[in-house]
């Protein structure tokens, strides 16, 4: 299934078949949005009008890099360590 | 004992915050068993953290205003040195290595953290039912949902395992529990509280939001957790909201409009029980006798929340949980390649209702389906917030019930997403704004289980909101319910 290849998941025949059913569902449920007549009304991705924010350029302390990687499933030399990835398919 | 209650004597000295703490702590061990509000109860820091506000009080400190109220906080919140799993398989026993601001202000606030409480898993449901950790339990009937996402906080403070508790509201997470367990709960404008450390679901739509028995306990815990902070650039670049003092002036002079497309009016969403009406209508008249001027308004865009929310809640969801690939934390499944292992960790990982959720908003986000259902969502949004603004020309708050039902028993809506999706119906539309919106207990079903009214107010209107809550609290036929 593309949807769940796209989102990095694997799915039983079984789960295929209930979630095909009950993503239709929901789907047919949004045919009022899909159906409506928007026009040009400008999206809306954010309720309340805002710019983006910044901080000054300087310098601060940051969290503990040992204690991060403590809670890592796996890691080396200060780094994530990671099953291989080159001559995967992308 | 209330919150509020809590904070006098322990400021006073006349209670200490440790006997108070252990008197909470006895409770979750005698009760817990059965509810099961909590994913983790933190007795030891509980203790010592009481044991510091005494010690303040002892030496003639400033012990704050919260001060040794026992406190419950979601499971979705970063506690440093204490799990948090958003009640999913793929956080099992991680550790945090910060604490989310909200969490700060209320220890520095001098309340008692007692625990992390159970949610839907990653805060999608609507009852509590798809942690990974079992289902919390209504503490008023043991074999109804509490509501949910946020259904272990409300039930917390319904036990009275906790004075207090937080919430996080994405689609009405702390309103539909709060209806449900007989609570009032507060979802704040978007922005006017902090999400630094609150772990994402749909970053456009979470608030965090307090629990309480009673609207001047909700506003204590409001002034506490809102306001300001550089860690969260979503948020508002304003003081805390001044609630308190408003909560005795009464709603004479004030325009409450009942939102017809939500309240069973002409052309309303169906499913609106006739008794959660019945109290939405007897609330309206109450607030007329206190003098407000009560009408009929209409916002019809209200009624394709539903529809819009499943697409853009779904679509922040599916890019926030890409997070979550067995690199940096949580769960991994190890496989031969790293795309692999990506995918086996995430199929572990992940409850049905998140994977759904994910493939949902991967769907709509994906090419071919974008315009048709994302883009068309998000003008939605744009439609709601034209038609509230030009309704809130015309009245200050909106009324509507906060759920369609009562509390419903376990089990009821499990296997149809959409019977459990309808839940919201109400709640949505103040998240898609960013609105906000409080619940109010007002009266009981046919069932004898509480009934939630809500009202809705423009973007910073909460003072507004506190006012009238405090008013519909005051005008309510039966006491608050008991544990």
């Amino acid at each position: 299934m593309h949807v769940a290849r796209l989102a990095r998941l694997s799915l039983t025949d079984a789960e295929i078949d209930e979630f095909t059913g009950q993503l239709g569902d929901i789907l047919e449920h949004a045919a009022d949005i899909e159906a409506l007549d928007v026009g040009d009304i400008e999206p809306t991705s954010h309720p309340l009008p805002m710019a983006n924010v910044t901080r000054p350029d300087v310098i601060r302390p940051s969290l503990d890099r040992d204690l991060l990687l403590s809670q890592a499933p796996s890691a080396e030399d200060g780094q994530f360590r990671v099953p291989p990835i080159l001559g995967e398919e992308p | 004992m209330s919150a509020l209650e809590i904070v006098a004597a322990v400021r006073a000295g006349e209670r200490s915050a440790l006997a108070v703490v252990d008197e909470h702590l006895a409770r979750i061990e005698a009760g817990d068993g059965e509810i099961h509000a909590f994913n983790a109860v933190t007795a030891d820091l509980a203790r010592e953290q009481a044991a510091a506000v005494d010690a303040t009080v002892a030496a003639g400190g400033d012990p704050g205003p919260l001060a040794g109220v026992p406190i419950a906080l979601k499971d979705n919140m970063c506690t440093a040195g204490v799990p948090t799993t958003c009640s999913s398989k793929i956080l099992e026993g991680w550790v945090p290595p910060y604490d989310g601001t909200v969490v700060e202000r209320v220890r520095s606030a001098g309340a008692v953290v007692v625990g992390k409480t159970n949610l839907d898993e990653f805060a999608m449901g609507s009852s509590t039912e798809n942690s990974a950790f079992g289902p919390t339990r209504n503490p008023l009937d043991p074999t109804r949902v509490p509501g949910g996402s946020s259904g272990g906080s409300a039930a917390a403070v319904a036990a009275d395992f906790a004075a207090l508790s937080l919430g996080s509201d994405t689609g009405g997470s702390i309103r539909q529990p709060a209806a449900f367990c007989g609570l009032v709960g507060m979802k704040p404008t978007y922005g006017a509280v902090s999400r630094y450390g609150l772990i994402a679901f749909g970053s456009s739509l979470d608030q965090i939001g307090p629990f309480s028995r009673t609207v001047a306990e909700s506003a204590a815990l409001m002034e506490a957790i809102g306001g300001h902070d550089p860690l969260d650039s979503t948020s508002i670049e304003r003081p805390p909201f001044d609630l308190q003092s408003v909560l005795d002036r009464g709603v004479d002079g004030m325009r409450i409009g009942i939102l017809r497309e939500l309240a069973g009016g002409e052309g309303s969403v169906d499913g609106l029980s006739a008794d959660v009406l019945a109290r939405t209508s007897e609330a309206a008249s109450a607030l007329e006798a206190a003098g407000a001027t009560v009408t009929e308004v209409s916002v019809p865009s209200s009624t394709l929340g539903l529809s819009a929310y499943y697409m853009v809640a779904p679509a922040e969801a599916s890019s926030n949980l890409s997070r979550f690939d067995g690199v940096r934390y949580g769960l991994r499944t190890d496989a031969a390649t790293t795309g692999e292992m990506m995918t086996a960790s995430r199929t572990d990982g992940f409850g049905p209702e998140v994977k759904r959720r994910i493939m949902l908003g991967t769907y709509a986000l994906s090419a071919g389906y974008y315009d048709a259902f994302y883009g068309k969502a998000l003008k939605v949004r744009t439609m709601m917030l034209q038609e509230f603004a030009s309704v809130y020309a015309d009245v200050d708050l909106l009324l509507t019930p906060t759920a369609p039902t009562t509390a419903f028993p376990l089990g009821d809506r499990t296997a149809d997403p959409m019977t459990m999706y309808v839940n919201d119906v109400c709640t949505i539309p103040s998240n898609l704004v960013g609105h906000p919106a409080i619940s109010v207990p007002y009266g009981v079903g046919d069932d004898g289980l509480p009934v939630g009214v809500q009202l809705l107010g423009p973007a910073l209107s909460e003072p507004t909101i506190y006012q009238a809550a405090a008013a519909l609290e005051a005008a309510a036929p039966t006491p608050e319910v008991a544990s």
